[in-house]
């Protein structure tokens, strides 16, 4: 008999709110229980629903349990696995409806989802190919190879599938491109150094489905006359590395990878290279620059890599996600993916949803989806029950979006009409709490610190906005400043050399587009309405709610709060360090900022 | 010269790129990257200092000082930074007595920032070594430092 597969989540996330001791304790009590036989663990990659980790599944009745601690395991055991019977307090409640889910398709987090290029992430074993073959993978391979690599390539372009790294490019094209170059060698490389912050999908792939990626490799390395690829992965991905090496061995093994791979005539062989933290790397001539072993600077393009590349040679560059995609394509058919998504966009793209949202996670969605209903559906709404204020999108290149615009159609254009950009699809949700200038300033101080410096623009330009961005929040600036920052910010954009310093000032220039009263309110009345910006904090105390118990006065570090029994305290501007410890101790509700 | 450092020369030597996995290498071997092995790889791979030392400049995991037994990573990536990646980096400055980038006296432990480690969906998150804690408060700091102080201690 099969026994009955019990999967427990170890993706990243899964991990650090500890599903290995979940697992552990699972282990001990099958065995105690005797059902070790009956039952198999699997420690998979991530589910996407990492706010509610670890997350288990028992797949005989695909219940559906979250947050599981260890010490909740034994009653999974003796309850639901012997007596048949459902751990209720282990399924997720919607904290909205109040209804109770028993399995992952009852739970609305998964419900508006589309999973293609996520069908295999949580339910697999990411370190056995034998479950990838099980549920069809290397099919494409094997499809791809009895074609001609011309029909593969149709059917890319066909497919519609743009590039999932940031730029959008259609995929099909460039692989054309690739192919029609002249070069003894050429190469795939798998651009995997996923280097925004707030985005983790190309992450949760590698590490839930790696095979996934090989194959996509694979297949675009038959299509354009490749021989060797390339994964150009960041250092800080240790468990993913892990999980690749391990796939490319298993793989070998089983000659999907190889000399005369699946007997055909095609050869490739797959190897990882690891980043060594700079996020300009990210960008594909950085990227080439950093294979070679050299500082990784960005060149001009022309020429594209896919014309001279590694080594001069070509060289097809795909993000990781956009190559999980090909199997996806060529397992359904190009017409069939082409039906989902947008006219101009097509098939699905997986958002990170990270912030001020309630359901943190990975989701998979057809694009032209809207942000609304991926934040209040699938997100579940704001934390707290705070008020939305702002969605950014595409990390340090791209924008913020307000609620006006909640309900666009979300594609790779109409982001870009709206001033931000899909980038590699990170949703980072603000609310009421959040300082736009700070976001401004902090994703600034990010390009800042990441520009490679190899032209003018950038590394002086970049400098510079940060330094008027700093003026602001310190209370500091001057009216001309809003006009400067729009100035330079288009200089920049227009001269720099690589897209880093070419999408540096967009954080700018769309907050100034939705949110110019609130650094407005910065530079002429050195207030910071979400009360962020701490050089313009004024704390004070209410006289009428004052109870004069003396507790801030106890707390206050610097010792600016005075005041007598029984007669209100003051706060002494000229002393406050702002660190708010009075406001968390006053059981009044006295002190207020603003 | 190193004689272990003088036999990873020889796996890089014959390798196109091999300047950075070598490098990398080597900083596990030592720790960090001291001038002596800078010189030692610029000399076996036949190249210059300067080039050596530029691309050990260029990527922040390179660290040519020094670093503690512990290595404490607080993400300031957006989605640590709007949920209060900020103060969490304070308090580790205030418990440790270091700035970021800096290592405490005893060696014990290194702060540093990092941007984003993919865990957004726990912000607030920091690694220590490889572990990975999120949803973090500051007031779980200090228990986080104590489970590696105990463990610095016996080793
Ligand atoms: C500063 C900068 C950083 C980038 N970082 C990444 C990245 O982390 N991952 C990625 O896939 N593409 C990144 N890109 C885009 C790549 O240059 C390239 O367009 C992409 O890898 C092409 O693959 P695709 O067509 O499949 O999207 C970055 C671009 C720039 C300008
Ligand atoms: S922003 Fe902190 S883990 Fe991604």
């Amino acid at each position: 008999m099969m026994p009955n597969r019990i999967l427990i989540c170890g993706g990243t996330g899964c991990i650090s709110s500890h599903s290995r001791p979940v697992m552990d304790r699972l282990e001990k009590e099958l065995q105690q229980a005797n059902l070790d036989q009956e039952y198999q663990i699997i420690f998979t990659g991530c589910q996407g629903f990492c706010e509610q980790g670890p997350i288990i599944i028992v797949e005989k009745d695909s219940t559906f349990y979250c947050r599981v601690d260890p010490d909740q395991v034994p009653a999974i055991v003796q309850d639901h696995l012997k007596a048949g019977r459902p751990v209720e307090e282990l399924l997720y409640t919607n904290p909205d409806t109040g209804i109770t889910a028993r399995t992952r398709d009852e739970v609305v987090f998964f419900q508006k989802q589309k999973r293609l290029v996520l069908h295999n992430c949580g339910l697999i074993d990411p370190e056995n190919i034998d479950e990838y073959i099980a549920r069809g993978g290397y099919k494409a391979l094997e499809k791809a190879l009895a074609a001609d690599p011309l029909q593969i390539i149709e059917m890319i372009k066909k497919s519609g599938l743009r590039g999932r790294g940031g730029g959008g490019f259609p995929a099909g094209i460039k692989w054309e491109t690739a192919r029609n170059a002249a070069g003894k060698h050429k190469y795939v490389v798998c651009n995997a150094d996923e280097g925004d912050p707030g985005a983790f999908m190309d992450r949760s792939i590698m590490e839930g489905d790696p095979h996934a990626v090989l194959e996509g490799m694979l297949i675009a390395g038959f299509a354009i006359g490749a021989q060797e690829g390339y994964i150009y992965i960041r250092a800080e991905y240790p468990l993913a590395v892990r999980r690749l090496l391990a796939a490319i061995r298993q793989a070998e093994e089983k000659g999907f990878i190889g000399d005369k791979i699946l007997g055909s005539g095609f050869g490739f062989r797959i190897r990882v290279k690891q980043g060594a933290g700079a996020f300009v790397c990210g960008e594909e001539t950085a990227l080439i620059e950093s294979i070679q072993g050299n500082r990784g600077m960005p060149r001009p393009r022309p020429p594209f890599p896919a014309i001279k590349g590694v080594w001069d040679m070509p060289t097809n560059v795909n993000n990781v996600e956009t190559l999980a995609n090909i199997p996806v394509i060529l397992g359904m058919g190009a017409g069939e993916y082409a039906k989902i998504g947008t006219q101009q966009s097509k098939g699905t793209k997986i958002f990170a949803l990270t912030g001020k949202i309630n359901n943190t996670g990975l989701a998979e969605v057809p694009m032209g989806i809207t942000l609304r209903e991926i934040i209040y559906d699938i997100g579940g709404g704001i934390k707290d029950g705070k008020k939305f204020k702002a969605v950014q999108i595409g990390g340090p290149s791209g924008g913020c979006i307000p609620a006006e615009h909640l309900d666009v159609a979300i594609d790779y254009d109409s982001l870009i009409s709206l001033g931000a950009m899909m980038g590699s699809g990170g949703l980072v949700v603000m609310d009421e709490e959040t300082c736009m200038v700070d976001v401004a300033r902090f994703f600034l101080t990010f390009t800042r610190t990441e520009s490679c410096g190899k032209c003018t623009p950038c590394r002086e330009g970049t400098k510079r906005l940060l330094e008027i961005l700093e003026r602001i929040v310190e209370g500091k600036g001057e009216k001309r400043d809003l006009e400067t920052l729009e100035r330079l910010g288009r200089n920049i954009i227009d001269s720099s050399l690589c897209g880093l310093g070419q999408s540096a000032p967009n954080p700018i220039l769309s907050t100034l587009r939705y949110f110019r009263s609130e650094y407005e309110l910065h530079i002429e009345q050195k207030v910071c309405p979400a009360g962020v910006c701490k050089a313009l904090k004024h704390y004070r105390v209410i006289p009428e709610k004052c109870k004069a118990c003396g507790l801030c006065k106890q707390e206050c570090p610097v010792g600016a709060i005075t005041g007598e029994k029984k007669a209100p305290h003051v706060i002494d501007p000229a002393k406050c360090a702002k660190c708010g410890e009075c406001v968390k101790k006053c059981p009044f509700e006295a002190i207020v900022h603003g | 010269m190193d004689p272990k450092v003088a036999a990873l020369i020889d796996k890089y030597r014959g390798y196109e790129g091999g300047l950075v996995p070598l490098l990398q290498e080597a900083q596990d071997l030592k720790g960090y990257l001291p001038r002596e092995v800078l010189e030692q790889i610029a000399g076996g791979m036949h190249t210059s200092l300067a080039k050596v030392y530029g691309v050990a400049t260029f990527y922040s995991q390179f660290h040519l000082k020094p670093r503690g037994k512990n290595i404490i990573r607080v993400c300031q990536g957006t989605a640590c930074h709007v949920r209060g990646g900020t103060e969490i980096m304070a308090r580790f400055e205030k418990e440790l007595g270091v700035g970021s980038g800096e290592t405490t006296p005893d060696l014990n432990f290194t702060l540093e920032s990092v941007a984003c480690i993919g865990a957004c969906g726990l912000a607030p998150v920091i690694t220590v070594n490889d572990d990975t804690h999120g949803r973090l408060t500051p007031d779980k700091i200090p228990g986080i430092l104590e489970q590696y102080q105990e463990r610095g201690g016996k080793q």
